[in-house]
């Protein structure tokens, strides 16, 4: 206990110096500093910051970023999918983006999964809001969220074939709906 | 006698078995052993029922399935989809520029707040910078919007609950900004007013003294809204202590605008991460402790008044000035500027042939809608059309929180419920 609490103090002083340019973000050196591997790979560009977070530990990484007092990432915005397209590998991308209702700061967590094992943990368990963002993933990418408590299909019938903001899935699909 | 604890036992403390406990509780105070059995059991009709997708209160295309233990709701499911015309698989098939009419069309009750925030997104992805008067512009009609939104809330959420006088009166002053809108954009209910670099053209002459009409008005009309709705006994019973979510629970759920701040979280993106010169107006963020229906409903009620300052100061900061920022291959050159000069007739014709080229990147752009924060995630992988976007919208992140609020309620708060929560489902079904 008596290491965590100056270790909460620097990390506070990073954050209103507010470091710009090549330093890493204070977010991505927390991550670092609990585990080395939670961090794969850091962006910062056009004020954002992104971390590719390896996917076996998303939920640890998220709780970590939900819990630490000096980051308090209480407040899950949105989960996004991204189709990179059929031929890129790693295909798929599923963002992350964090906020903090108490510092107002915000933060963007990317996964990146491969065509045949689309499959990430829930992070449900983090924040529940993160219930229906997974269920438009899944219904639109066809990323699986192991663990998930309702993986159903959100916005497309139940029936649908394919997942439609795939880059290989036609504009207007394959052929119309029908209901029967 | 038995008391059985089951699992809904909730019904005995909302009143569902009223009559048996008010004896139980009479013979109680009595000291007189009661005279009937108390059962608390389930009943064998158990149903599940589908409220909407064409019910009036769903506002719109929602569907619930209800599970009903006599009026009592154990379950809702909201089901929703029925609007879906994937329009985020649209924009990767249209430029830049043409995914602005596309915005229009999600939250169709402010589309203004849903044009800033794209373009706003790409503007962020081009790093342009965008001149004052049309910022300044750009916050005084969206703030406008805003009262317009709140409006039609304010309007249905009454007709929902059984008033429905309150409805004539809030459109009656929505028409008045509509009418405003439509004069600087040409749209009422699509305007599509803001674009990348600026705005489509600026006010019209006169504008500022209609709007200055509308400002002096606007706190007489909010009087009447009070004195229609605040101080009705019907509407405070059907609102106070339903619907009840508290602040730890609204954040985990991701609840945002009116409807975490009626939470009492004083959390306004225009203050968090302001946009736009938020940071140089003077408003204050209501919040209400409440966490009902009621709590709802106030702080949109105060929300318009502290629009309607905002608006003041917007006006009072109007100076002459470009309203397109200085990029020519981006921002369309001016008709008579196409007219006459060469260049300008180029730039005209590669923007709209070709469209123009954004850098690699990816942009999170939140703002404060006024259903709560709309983020929009634009992705870039250069090239004149983008590679994904993707609209949070207020209105599918707070309905996703309806089941928690709506667990042991009447079927008849349900739709008090919904209405408070301010949905719009062309923005959940985008």
């Amino acid at each position: 206990m008596e290491e965590q609490k100056p270790q909460a103090a620097d990390l506070e002083n990073k954050l209103n110096s507010n470091p710009e340019g090549k330093t890493p973000s204070p977010f991505a050196a927390a991550l670092q500093r609990e585990h080395p591997e939670w961090v794969a790979h850091e962006v910062e560009a056009l004020g954002e910051t992104t971390i590719i977070v390896p996917r076996e530990y998303i939920v640890a990484a998220c709780h970590f970023l939900k819990t630490e007092p000096g980051l308090n990432f209480n407040f899950l915005s949105d989960v996004c999918g991204f189709d990179r397209g059929p031929e890129e590998e790693p295909r798929f991308e599923v963002n992350y983006h964090l906020f903090s209702t108490t510092r107002f700061h915000r933060l963007r967590l990317k996964v990146l999964l491969n065509e045949d094992d689309a499959h990430v943990p829930t992070v449900t368990g983090v924040w529940r809001t993160a219930n229906w963002h997974e269920r438009e993933t899944f219904d639109l990418f066809g990323v699986v969220f192991d663990e998930h408590p309702d993986l159903r299909r959100i916005l497309l019938p139940d029936d649908w074939q394919g997942h439609a903001l795939r880059k290989d899935f036609p504009l207007r699909g394959y052929e119309p709906y029908s209901l029967e | 006698m038995s008391h059985v604890q089951s699992p809904r036992s909730k019904a005995a403390d909302i009143g569902h078995w009223t009559l048996d406990l008010g004896l139980l509780e009479m013979s109680s105070v009595a000291n007189i052993p009661p005279q009937f059995e108390v059962v608390d059991r389930p009943l064998d009709t158990q149903m599940t029922i589908s409220m909407g997708p064409q019910h009036p209160s769903t506002h719109g295309v929602l569907r619930l399935e209800l599970v009903l233990d006599g009026e009592m709701v154990v379950k809702a499911t909201p089901d929703i989809g029925y609007l879906h015309t994937g329009m985020e698989k649209l924009f990767e098939y249209r430029k830049y520029q043409q995914g602005i009419v596309i915005t229009d069309r999600m939250d169709y009750l402010n589309p203004l707040g849903n044009n800033l925030a794209y373009v706003m997104a790409v503007e962020k992805l081009l790093e342009l910078e965008i001149p004052e008067r049309a910022q300044t512009i750009r916050v005084l009609t969206c703030e406008m919007q805003r009262i317009a939104s709140h409006l039609v809330w304010l309007g249905t959420h009454a007709l929902d609950i059984g008033a429905m006088t309150v409805f004539f009166y809030a459109f009656r002053e929505r028409e008045k900004i509509l009418n405003l809108i439509e004069a600087a954009s040409g749209g009422r209910l699509t305007p599509s007013y803001f674009r990348i670099g600026g705005l489509m053209m600026d006010i019209p002459a006169g504008f500022e003294r209609r709007v200055q009409q509308f400002l002096d008005e606007f706190p007489k009309a909010v009087k009447e809204f009070h004195t229609l709705v605040s101080g009705n006994r019907i509407f405070q019973k059907r609102t106070q202590g339903v619907g009840v979510i508290t602040a730890e629970d609204a954040i985990d759920w991701g609840l945002s605008g009116p409807s975490l701040r009626g939470s009492g979280v004083a959390l306004d993106i225009r203050r968090a991460n302001p946009y736009c010169g938020y940071e140089n107006y003077d408003f204050e963020i209501p919040t209400e402790p409440d966490c009902d229906v009621w709590a709802r409903y106030m702080v949109r009620m105060r929300e318009m008044l502290e629009s309607h300052k905002i608006v003041i100061q917007a006006l009072a900061r109007l100076k002459p000035g470009p309203v397109k920022a200085d990029a020519p291959k981006i921002v369309l050159p001016d008709r008579e500027a196409m007219k006459t000069h060469m260049d300008a007739l180029i730039h005209h014709f590669l923007i709209v042939a070709e469209g123009f080229d954004v850098p690699a990147g990816e942009v999170y752009m939140p703002i404060e809608a006024s259903k709560g924060e709309l983020g929009v995630y634009v992705q870039s992988t250069g090239g004149p059309k983008p590679a994904r976007v993707h609209f949070r919208g207020p209105s599918f992140v707070n309905l996703s929180a309806l089941p928690h609020m709506s667990h042991g309620a009447m079927v008849a708060d349900i739709v008090a419920i919904i209405g408070s929560l301010d949905i719009v489902l062309g923005e959940i079904d985008r």
